[in-house]
């Protein structure tokens, strides 16, 4: 294998670079007035109730330093709860409980914390700590998604996502992240999390990537990658797809999980989602990218043009060649 | 798209013509160098005004040089401790200075110092109107031999200028006759006198231009004195050293007249010595004083039309862009990640400071230490902007404790942990650690590796000489690198680093 690839071959592939997906489509598509709404996933949250779109239920948000003080008295009653930056970046500064032993706290990783560790946390938040620009923010406290236990095992305490990208309310390309060890819980493909990229058509997995590399099995949980197949999933694209509509965004990455009871939910919404993606799928996004141009201009119903993706960008043949 | 690509094209083409075409025309019509490496001769010319005062006020003037024959004063400077100084222009080209004080006892010594350049070899002096000679007053004995001579020299000269060679060589014969004799020795041997003088009873029309001989080292250089005649419609110079006409090529012209030079009222024992001092300047040296005699018009609004600090500043500011570049083609074109766009150009500022390696010892040590009192801090549970402010406080201390130690210990390239902006070096430690909570170590080694990696090449970028001659000679190739800045803004290929990042997906 070289060590590089040539750039034409690149193109050839339809990889997307950055450099092209600053310019030609998120600086091109997406205008900057509608960023906020990505950004804040308070604004997030309050349009996409508006819209009637599923998301985590919101128990508080938390804007003043004097409101610390109280925050876990509110949450009493919370056996389990997310706290997390209304405006933090790449997924930092979030705090996952998942239940109590007494006065402590339980951590997603097992560890045990008490209230004070809780509230620096969320006065970091406050800080600016965890946010775009280290701006001062606002923490909301969120319920904890009770995950599909179909995808229980495929992650290592955090929670696996699924992130669409959307094209023009087109859907493009997906891939399902699942937080491993090494990536400490986060679903973050470049410090470790595994990328699982998923057939458009059927939402049945096609590979699994970790670092760049094809894996076959999750890397702690073991569970093969090659049984996986998102439920819902005509409602994970028609969730995915909405969202662009709300967000006003014509180039957008929506992070969806699928709770046990309610089915699939709007996590947060990404102005400029990454090109991890197509490591996961093993495919370039620019091809797409052109064909669902067409689409978007040939209809504007929103299942006809999800119904046309999953025709055009779906595998032809099951099961897939990639295991 | 298209047309915003054809806008930012045409606006950069237009910036890149605009800046290399204002340098070519620096280069070729103004004559300023491309290159650092040219070197031009620049001679210090230190005048010594002594006297012995007398009672009572004293005036002293000094006639300041004319800049004729191409030469060309770069920078003059006056010491006037305890007089009055003020500079007399009297007439269009020539100016004189004036020293005066009430009252003085010591014997005293006045300088005035110059830089002086040949811009060029022009030889020629310009017009000057005939004057009628007048016949010098003679004692009768003075006047008979002098008599004797011009007609013994007319005899044996065709013209004017044969006779005037013939008259100087004449002074330079090793047995001149008893003629020249006698007239040297009642004129107190000054030979110039003489010459003077016996031209004007050969009705030669003829004046001195006095001025120094230029010879390196020479510390107590006194005036000579060139000979000018009219001949044929026209002035022409004779060296009564050499009895040669013309210019000679080291001959300083200091004023072109039998006007004394140096008028001391209220002293006595006046003398008027020079010494002399040749260097090779960069030509960029000798350009950027010859800006402050204002010659080009155009330059008179560059950068050295300002204060000398004021273009040390420029030296460093006009360097940015150029690391500004360095940044943006390794992000945008080999896809380094930095920790924030800029901080790269200002380590890299600071490396100036330091030198590189002692700069990179420093800021390591540095931001290590700090990342491991910040990990403690986190463990104390502050709040964020106190936490911050600790920081700060902490690398102050830290720097004063290397600076106090390598100071004790003799190692000065150490004090330079000074020039480290303490903004940057708290603010990597703070975001650094943020990054090692958020992201592990492997993202910090990655970004302040990258960040590290872009500041050193801008350093070296930056330290170039003929980068650094580049930028401050020619500011507007700014213009260019903006122009090229643009085109990149808007490059939509790979970067470098996508072809390693996804180069596994060749296997489909």
């Amino acid at each position: 294998m070289n060590f590089l690839m040539s750039p034409s071959k690149l193109r050839e592939l339809g990889i997307l670079g950055m450099n092209s997906r600053n310019i030609g489509y998120i600086g091109r598509y997406n205008q900057r007035k509608n960023y906020h709404l990505a950004d804040n996933k308070l604004a997030t949250k309050s349009a996409a109730l508006e819209l009637g779109i599923a998301v985590p239920e919101l128990y508080g948000t938390i804007e003043y330093q004097f409101q610390i003080k109280d925050m876990l008295d509110s949450l009493a009653e919370r056996e389990s709860f997310v706290i997390k930056p209304a405006q933090g970046s790449g997924g930092k500064g979030i705090l996952v409980i998942i239940g109590r032993d007494g006065e402590y706290f339980i951590k997603s990783s097992g560890v045990r914390i008490d209230g004070r560790e809780v509230r620096r946390h969320t006065d970091n938040i406050l800080a600016g700590l965890h946010s775009l620009g280290g701006r001062n923010d606002r923490a909301m406290i969120e319920a904890l998604i009770d995950f599909d236990p179909v995808l229980k095992d495929y992650s290592y305490e955090g929670v696996p996502d699924i992130r669409v990208i959307v094209f023009r309310g087109v859907p493009v390309m997906a891939m399902m992240r699942c937080a491993t060890r090494s990536s400490d819980g986060k679903a973050n493909l470049h410090q470790g999390a595994v990328g699982v990229g998923l057939d458009l058509g059927s939402g049945q997995s096609i590979h699994a990537v970790q670092h760049n590399r094809i894996v076959t099995q999750h890397p702690d949980t073991h569970m093969t990658f090659d049984q996986l197949k998102i439920p819902y999933w005509e409602s994970v694209l028609e969730l995915a797809s909405s969202c662009a509509r709300m967000a006003g965004l014509d180039y957008l990455g929506a992070d969806i999980v699928l709770d046990k009871q309610r089915g699939p939910m709007l996590l947060e919404l990404n102005a400029r989602p990454g090109l991890a993606i197509q490591v996961a799928n093993q495919a370039g996004l620019h091809h797409r990218l052109v064909a669902a141009m067409e689409i978007a201009d040939s209809t504007s119903d929103q299942s006809e043009r999800i119904a046309l993706a999953r025709q055009q960008f779906g595998q032809k043949s099951h099961p897939p060649s990639g295991f | 798209m298209i047309k915003s690509k054809v806008q930012v094209g045409l606006i950069a083409a237009g910036f890149i013509a605009l800046g290399l075409g204002l340098t070519l025309y620096k280069a070729i019509s103004l004559g300023l160098p491309l290159m650092p490496g040219e070197y031009r001769e620049v001679w210090t010319v230190e005048s010594k005004t002594s006297f012995t005062p007398t009672k009572g006020p004293v005036n002293v003037e000094l006639r300041l040089p004319a800049t004729l024959a191409g030469w060309v004063i770069l920078e003059e400077h006056f010491v006037s401790s305890g007089f009055g100084f003020s500079i007399i222009e009297d007439g269009e080209t020539s100016s004189k200075a004036r020293w005066a004080r009430q009252e003085l006892e010591r014997p005293t010594t006045l300088y005035y110092k110059m830089q002086i350049h040949r811009a060029s070899d022009n030889n020629e002096l310009p017009p000057m109107a005939f004057v009628k000679p007048q016949t010098p007053l003679l004692e009768p004995d003075q006047e008979a031999a002098m008599d004797r001579l011009v007609d013994r020299l007319k005899t044996q000269s065709s013209n004017t200028e044969t006779f005037v060679l013939l008259l100087l060589q004449e002074f330079l014969r090793d047995s001149p006759d008893q003629d020249t004799v006698f007239l040297l020795d009642s004129y107190q041997e000054d030979a110039i006198m003489v010459l003077m003088d016996a031209l004007a009873v050969a009705d030669i029309s003829a004046h001195q231009i006095r001025g120094i001989v230029l010879e390196d080292g020479r510390r107590r250089q006194q005036l000579s004195s060139l000979i000018e005649v009219y001949t044929d419609g026209r002035w022409r110079v004779f060296d009564p050293r050499t009895a040669r006409a013309g210019l000679p090529k080291n001959f300083f012209i200091w004023q072109r007249s039998d006007d004394s030079i140096l008028n001391v009222v209220g002293g006595r024992n006046s003398s008027l010595e020079f010494a002399l001092v040749s260097n090779s300047l960069p030509a960029k040296a000798v350009v950027e004083m010859e800006q402050r005699s204002e010659q080009f018009a155009l330059l008179d609004f560059s950068i050295y039309t300002l204060p000398v600090e004021q273009q040390g500043i420029f030296k460093g500011l006009l360097l940015i862009p150029v690391a500004a570049l360095v940044v943006v083609i390794m992000r945008i074109l080999v896809g380094i990640r930095t920790s924030g766009t800029f901080m790269p150009i200002l380590i890299a500022l600071a490396f100036i400071q330091t030198t590189l390696f002692i700069g990179l010892i420093i800021f390591l040590g540095l931001i290590g230490t700090g990342l491991w009192i910040r990990s403690y801090l986190s463990r104390l549970n502050l709040l964020l902007v106190a936490r911050v402010a600790t920081v700060v406080i902490v690398v102050i201390l830290l720097m004063a404790a290397l600076a106090i130690i390598s100071y004790k210990l003799g190692l000065d390239q150490v004090l330079t942990v000074t020039f480290f902006p303490i903004i940057i070096v708290a603010w990597t430690i703070e975001r650094m650690s943020i990054l090692w909570d958020e992201d592990g170590g492997h993202e910090v080694l990655i970004q302040g590796g990258g960040s590290l990696l872009v500041a050193v090449m801008a350093y070296l970028v930056m330290s170039n000489h003929v980068v650094e001659h580049l930028t401050f000679n020619f500011p507007e190739l700014m213009l260019s690198l903006l122009g090229v800045i643009l085109l990149l803004g808007k490059y939509t290929g790979y970067r470098l680093s996508e072809l390693y990042r996804f180069r596994d997906l060749a296997k489909q």
